[in-house]
């Protein structure tokens, strides 16, 4: 087995793109389920408005990134209110149908042909919106080495500012969960009518909360395709979402680092199984009969499922969590 | 639980009570709640239709009533958890019909609910802390500041570990509230609510599902509130605790009030007993017959009082019944 791109592998995989943006997804979907107990099944469509309003902004009206990534930030704001006004004074399943809907018809917009000539259809758009990005990279233009890992200068400075992101908002996120206001948040989450009862206005914050963890959403979106250096719209599918949920409860729910934790080791089991099953593939030990070399990719999604199971079974409060929380019925 | 627990309604809000006549919907001297014209339809069913009622403030007014009485839709209409399809109320001089919940509670009236509201994974001092109302760290933006809201939450502590020690709940203090017993989260709901300083307080069966031990404690902290000025109105099904505290009791059947007076005068009204046991059901035809239901009654009331009384918890007990003069 080759033990050096093992070893590269997994820790781009640990620490790279997907690994960063996931955990910024997460961190909103936490403070939107773990916090406030939101069923929020849509959190893909806060990463793809968040995403396109950036990349728009910047490729039709020439918007300097920043600046962009505030609007893509707002367009998340614009979603929450679309989505909570309705949905928020009813029951919590109501907001997990519309949330599920609502990022659905936000992929089909954005990949439609109607609006190609706005969104680039379902080729979305080059990496051109992002050179901004890079070019404010003040790292010295020269490949960096450590052992067998080699970063690229901007892999290397958008994982130094992907990480501090991730820094600064979970620091923000224990900030607020630790407050009266994420106090309001937790009692939501037990039972809002008790909360209601106390004088405390719960549509304002389960408002607050939704829109707190969507424009998080966002950020991921942003960070996504700015580390892809490409914006597609099916990346944007459900299936996103349901990776959220799954490193969410893998790291531990209501929990500052748990979904930070959950992103990192989702990834680095993918990298792994992945280099394991392919050189295995390789060297012959697992029969190319019985998988081929294009099924590895799924395999490694069955044994992450397989692996959370394993989890919800073994360890249900996740790799953080409190096992106390689970020992009385919430409702 | 014997009726003489001291039965003592404070004595100057009793002897005003004194004049009051036992009318459905009598006016009082000083009421901190009126209400008229209240309703509310479930599709045909009519839940609430409440022509008028006062509150007496400072005593303790027990709601009773068969189930399906409206008792529990009252306490919503009144405390904005459900939406009154008319009428209008006044708490204090202030309206508020259709305001929501929460601005019911700022204005001080703050209830609890028959199926008890324990925030399950927060600890108790934190189901606590949330009661206190007028938190500045509830606000997004100084919650991400906390020397804005530390010296506040200290004092909020220091109210709510009081609150804990009166409630003999302070030795689970950080314990999760879930882990609690249901008489345990009876109290914690009661301390939890008096944590916003309300002036009344609306108590949803304080006593549903509570062991016997707890009840004495649970009754006690009741006739607190009233030492303490708050006004106190509460459902309740047993009638041994609705003779022991309450001051003034005002009775629900089918969605309105039959009747109303002090316990003693409301538990012999026969009003009050057909709408438990149904009207008229076995309505004496002759004055003869009339005398010999009396006596049939009489006789199996004292079979069950020569019994040992061990039953007398069970059941809803039949109103009159009770009736020792």
């Amino acid at each position: 087995m080759d033990w050096n791109s093992l070893v590269a592998n997994s820790f781009h995989a640990a620490f790279g793109v997907n690994a960063i943006a996931y955990a910024i997804a997460a961190i909103g979907l936490n403070i939107h389920f773990g916090y406030t107990g939101l069923l929020n099944f849509g959190q893909a469509g806060f990463l793809a408005v968040g995403a396109y309003g950036t990349a728009i902004s910047i490729v039709h009206f020439d918007v300097p990134y920043f600046l962009a990534a505030l609007i893509g930030m707002s367009m998340a704001v614009l979603l929450a209110l679309l989505l909570g006004l309705p949905t928020l004074r009813l029951r919590a399943d109501y907001l997990a149908v519309a949330t599920i809907a609502a990022a659905e018809i936000v992929r089909l917009v954005i990949g439609s042909t109607v609006y190609a000539r706005w969104t680039g259809g379902s080729s979305g758009f080059s990496g051109a919106f992002s050179n901004a990005f890079y070019n404010a990279n003040p790292l010295p233009n020269e490949t960096l080495h450590f052992g067998p890992v080699s970063v690229t200068p901007n892999r290397a400075w958008f994982m130094i500012v992907g990480w501090s992101l991730v820094a600064v908002i979970a620091l923000l996120v224990w900030l607020l969960v630790r407050s009266p206001w994420g106090r309001i948040l937790k009692g939501i989450r037990e039972d809002e009518d008790a909360v209601r009862s106390l004088g405390k206005n719960v549509f304002a914050r389960k408002m607050q909360a939704l829109i707190i963890g969507g424009v998080i959403g966002s950020i991921a979106g942003i960070a996504l395709v700015t580390g892809e250096r490409a914006v597609l719209p099916n990346v944007f599918g459900t299936q996103l979402t349901f990776f959220f949920w799954t490193l969410l409860l893998l790291g531990g729910v209501a929990r500052v680092l748990g979904p930070v934790l959950g992103a990192v080791i989702l990834w680095l089991v993918f990298a792994v199984t992945e280099s394991i099953l392919r050189s295995g593939a390789s060297a012959g030990w697992v029969p190319e009969a019985l998988v081929s070399q294009s099924q590895i990719g799924l395999i490694r999604v069955m044994l992450v499922g397989l692996g959370l199971m394993l989890l919800m079974i073994f360890r249900p409060q996740g790799i953080v969590g409190d096992r106390r929380e689970l020992a009385f019925d919430v409702r | 639980m014997s009726a003489d627990a001291a039965p003592g309604p404070a004595p100057s809000t009793a002897r005003r009570l004194h004049d009051v006549p036992t009318v459905p919907g009598a006016p009082k001297p000083d009421p901190i709640l009126v209400a008229d014209k209240v309703s509310r339809r479930f599709g045909g069913l009519t839940a609430v239709d409440v022509d008028h009622i006062e509150i007496q403030r400072g005593v303790i007014t027990a709601l009773i009533g068969p189930n399906g009485a409206g008792k529990t839709t009252l306490f919503n209409l009144l405390t904005g958890f459900d939406r009154a399809d008319t009428g209008s109320w006044t708490f204090e001089g202030t309206p508020l019909a259709g305001k929501p919940a929460y601005r019911v509670a700022h204005a001080g009236m703050v209830r609890t609910f028959q199926l008890t509201k324990a925030l399950s994974r927060l600890p108790v001092i934190e189901n606590m802390r949330l009661g206190a109302t007028g938190q500045r760290g509830e606000s997004l933006w100084r919650a991400m500041l906390p020397f804005t809201w530390r010296a506040q939450e200290a004092a909020i502590t220091e109210r709510a570990d009081e609150l804990l020690h009166r409630f003999k709940l302070h030795a689970l203090r950080d314990d999760f509230a879930g882990s609690l017993s249901g008489g345990q989260r009876k109290l914690l709901e009661m301390a939890r609510a008096l944590m916003s300083e309300p002036t009344m307080v609306m108590l949803d069966e304080p006593m549903a599902g509570v062991n016997p031990a707890l009840t004495q404690s649970l009754l006690g902290h009741v006739k607190d509130l009233r030492e303490q000025g708050m006004t106190v109105l509460f459902v309740e099904h047993d009638m041994d605790m609705v003779h022991d505290i309450a001051d003034w009791v005002i009775v629900m059947a089918q969605g309105s009030v039959v009747a109303e007076g002090p316990p003693d005068v409301v538990m012999a009204d026969p009003v009050v007993i057909d709408a438990y046991l149904g009207v008229h059901h076995d309505a004496p035809a002759t004055e003869a017959e009339e005398r010999q239901q009396l006596a049939e009654v009489e006789s199996r009331l004292e079979k069950e009082f020569s019994s040992p009384d061990d039953d007398s918890e069970a059941a809803e007990p039949a109103l009159g019944a009770r009736d020792e003069h």
